[in-house]
């Protein structure tokens, strides 16, 4: 008789392609297969949203909108992986992952309408502030409570199989679901797993590890060799990779992909480590629970943006000049749809009313009708010069 | 509990002399004014002080672990993060990693556990960050927590305490933004509180976590007034009587109080709507000389009906203020209790204030529009009184 005991059982390797220094790890490796413009692209778009982070939170501090969500540390797992997602795939974010949305191409109008809840917002002001979402490429509107994605997630990625099965010249879909390591602490993403490994799912897990939910460190949120094991546990084809290390991610993310998409569909979980560098949110000071030099060195020492720079410079790519002209168009840019979503007009009168049923029930259809009557009777008491088509959209 | 009384016939109901809490009248001074209106202060000469809400709970929890070792308290950061919204401040360092205890975010598994524990014979505190992550624990709540003793024949207690913020915040759209009054409150086999003043909140989770059975804590985060950061009705002080202030101060579960007395109109409210209901009840008494009594809950179940019956006979005209949405409430429950026990009371069909029936809005206009403001509870008291 012999337990297994899971301290004597050897830890998941971490993939790595590139070192701190931004140094390729393997010498014999065959040479990196992206073209260059496509790597200068990730670093722009990993430079917008730190750029997009800083002011925003500070925005928020001066009480201009309620409540944001930075992802410092954690652009390399976002935008590494969603480079290697297609449009029509699809995609369940959390609420740390606003690099997905920036390498799919939402633009800084629709990251600023969102938080503005202005008239362009796709969620019509009905949203917290992070809560993204777009019809194309798919992605789904992000959901506060914790985890619920994962086993959606598993549902999209079925009905992704049985589409392709009623029509095989559909192009191939996989989900990209995107969770904490903290949320894998939920009962659904252990429901979420099991159920894409019994189903046989199109869908990739991606965990980003790390190392805080909001004040709780990993020691205390798991026992055991990180979220890695669990994929194992569930029969599931399973990668740990640095998350610092946009090759690595990237990498991983395509060849899951490729998984994903074999023997009809199967489910693959990717735990990518990283270090949260920012509070939790705006509601959260992180120096209450964890010291500012831990948080100083890790900025300093190993970071996505830093090590996909120095790699760009031992290139021959980058240099301070082009990084500093960047970062100044990339701020100037941010300002400017800042203050245009700030200032936009608001959506019409009707959303107010609108999507809580498909169709308008008959009694807001009254209170339409009521409003209208009011607006067009007092028109004096009532400003709504400021929702678009004033009187008109309702 | 709330069936006995439910079964009596009215007459007998009416007739029934009411009960006054042993420890504090009803009509005290110290809570006729709006307290939101005065200013934070020091001890007075009568020997109250100005204690906020936060520091209630915290205190009342304090008071509870030192009292009974069965005690402890469970939730995600209430340890070294001293709580979400530094409920649990300072506890951790008082009493040990054995009895203030961080959970991984595992709603149904701590709640579960807390569950269990309470099965085994101890008194667990189990916090949710808000009530409405609870909805991933809720299955333990009601099929458990709420249903084992009465399915084990009555050997299985189930002493816990589940408390936490509940109802809208502000800015932080649908899946924050819910009451769930009645939801718990539908329960046979739970209790249900729902504090609004300091005193109520470290007189009912002092009671809560006394109580045998399974209590539900509905505690409130926000108070829809002053700038953003004062918005915090956790943070919002309160006059907390002398008798209040010891460590024996427990409010009896089930007693409504009449924080505002008055004669011709009766408003029934619960946790942060009684503030409004009081500020209400001045602008009423200012702009058209009406008393209103304003009569805060407390508890919503077992519910006080004596208390609101009482008051209804008298002003002859029943109003409830509440946050949740509109159907099947707390509200309509008060409103149909009426319709039973005070008909022929009523010289003007009874109204509710509500949230509205939409999933809670982001933007500040539209939230601000789907929950009861002041002037909404002015406006529907002067329409039901003909003003």
């Amino acid at each position: 008789m012999e337990f297994i005991n899971p301290t004597e059982v050897s830890n998941i390797p971490t993939y790595r392609v590139m070192d701190s220094d931004g140094v390729l790890v393997d010498k014999t490796r065959k040479p990196l297969d992206i073209p260059k413009e496509q790597i200068l692209e990730w670093y722009k778009n990993m430079l917008t949203v730190s750029v997009m982070d800083v002011v925003m939170f500070e925005a928020q501090r001066q009480g201009r909108l309620s409540f944001y969500m930075v992802s410092a540390g954690e652009e390399g797992i976002s935008v590494g992986s969603a480079a290697a997602l297609t449009p029509d795939d699809v995609v369940f974010a959390q609420y740390r992952e606003a690099g997905v949305f920036q390498q799919r191409g939402f633009t800084l109008k629709e990251f600023m309408s969102q938080l503005f809840a202005n008239q362009h917002d796709n969620s019509r002001g009905r949203n917290m502030p992070v809560h993204y979402g777009k019809n194309y490429p798919r992605t789904h509107t992000i959901s506060s409570p914790l985890a619920t994605q994962i086993p959606q997630a598993s549902g999209a990625a079925y009905a992704l199989k049985l589409q392709t099965l009623q029509n095989p010249d559909l192009p191939p879909r996989i989900v990209a679901c995107y969770f904490g390591e903290g949320a894998a602490s939920e009962g659904d993403f252990h429901a979420g797993l099991n159920i894409a490994a019994t189903r046989s799912c199109p869908v990739v897990f991606i965990c980003r590890n790390n190392g805080y939910a909001i004040s709780t460190p990993t020691l205390e949120q798991y026992r055991g060799d990180g979220i890695a094991s669990r994929g194992v546990g569930y029969g599931i084809d399973t990668i740990r990779v640095d998350g610092n290390d946009i090759f690595a991610v990237y990498e991983a993310m395509r060849e899951a992909r490729r998984i994903a998409l074999t023997d009809g569909g199967k489910p693959v979980l990717i735990e990518a480590m990283s270090y949260r560098v920012s509070h939790h949110s705006t509601s959260d000071d992180s120096f209450a629970y964890r010291a500012r030099v831990e948080v100083e060195d890790w900025k300093r020492r190993d970071n996505p943006i830093i090590r996909l720079r120095k790699w760009l410079e031992n290139e021959g790519l980058w240099n301070e000049d082009i990084e500093r002209d960047t970062r100044d168009q990339l701020r100037k840019a941010v300002l400017k749809e800042f203050g245009e979503a700030e200032r936009e007009l608001k959506p019409p009168l009707r959303s107010a009313f609108e999507g809580v049923y498909e169709e308008i029930t008959e009694e807001a259809q009254e209170q339409m009708k009521d409003l209208k009557r009011i607006l067009e009777t007092y028109p004096e008491e009532y400003d709504i010069r400021q929702f678009k088509d004033g009187i008109n959209g309702l | 509990m709330a069936a006995p009384r439910l079964f009596r016939p009215a007459a007998r109901l009416l007739s029934s002399r009411l009960s006054s809490t042993p420890l504090r009248p009803a009509f005290s001074q110290t809570a006729c004014a709006p307290s939101v209106l005065r200013l934070r202060g020091y001890a007075t000469e009568t020997g109250a002080k100005e204690v906020t809400v936060r520091d209630a709970l915290n205190e009342a929890l304090a008071e509870e672990l030192e009292g009974n070792e069965k005690t402890f308290v469970m939730g995600e950061e209430v340890a070294q993060y001293n709580g979400a919204y530094k409920v649990t401040r300072g506890l951790l360092d008082r009493f040990g990693p054995k009895r203030v205890i961080d959970t991984p975010i595992t709603e149904a598994g701590f709640t579960g556990l807390a569950v269990g524990a309470a099965l085994a014979g101890l008194h667990p505190i189990c916090e949710f960050m808000t009530f409405n992550f609870a909805m991933q624990s809720i299955d333990h709540i009601i099929n458990s927590a709420a249903k084992t003793h009465y399915m084990s024949g009555g050997i299985q207690p189930c002493n816990i305490t589940f408390r936490g913020p509940n109802g809208f915040a502000a800015g932080v759209a649908a899946q924050h933004s819910q009451d769930y009054s009645a939801w718990y409150g539908s329960i046979p086999g739970l209790k249900v509180v729902a504090p609004w003043s300091a005193e109520d909140a470290k007189g009912l989770l002092k009671a809560a976590i006394r109580d045998p059975n399974p209590v539900v804590v509905l505690e409130n985060e926000i108070l829809s007034s002053l700038t953003q950061f004062d918005r915090l009705l956790y943070g919002q002080a309160f006059p907390m009587s002398e008798a209040a202030q010891k460590n024996d101060f427990v409010l009896p579960i089930g007693k409504a109080k009449i924080e505002r007395p008055g004669k011709d109109l009766t408003i029934v409210s619960l946790s942060r709507c009684v503030g409004q209901s009081l500020n209400a009840a001045s602008q009423l008494k200012q702009k058209y000389g009406v008393e209103a009594e304003v009569i805060n809950l407390r508890s919503v179940k077992p519910l006080d009906v004596e208390t609101i019956i009482q008051s209804l006979k008298k002003t002859g005209r029943l109003m409830c203020v509440e946050s949740g949405f509109p159907m099947f409430g707390v509200a309509s429950e008060i409103l149909a209790l009426s319709m039973e026990y005070g008909f022929d009371y009523l010289t003007a069909p009874a109204v509710r204030v509500t949230g509205a029936e939409v999933p809670t809005p982001y933007a500040v206009g539209l939230e601000q529009m789907s929950f009861p403001q002041e002037d909404t509870i002015v406006n529907q008291a002067a329409k039901l009184l003909r003003l």
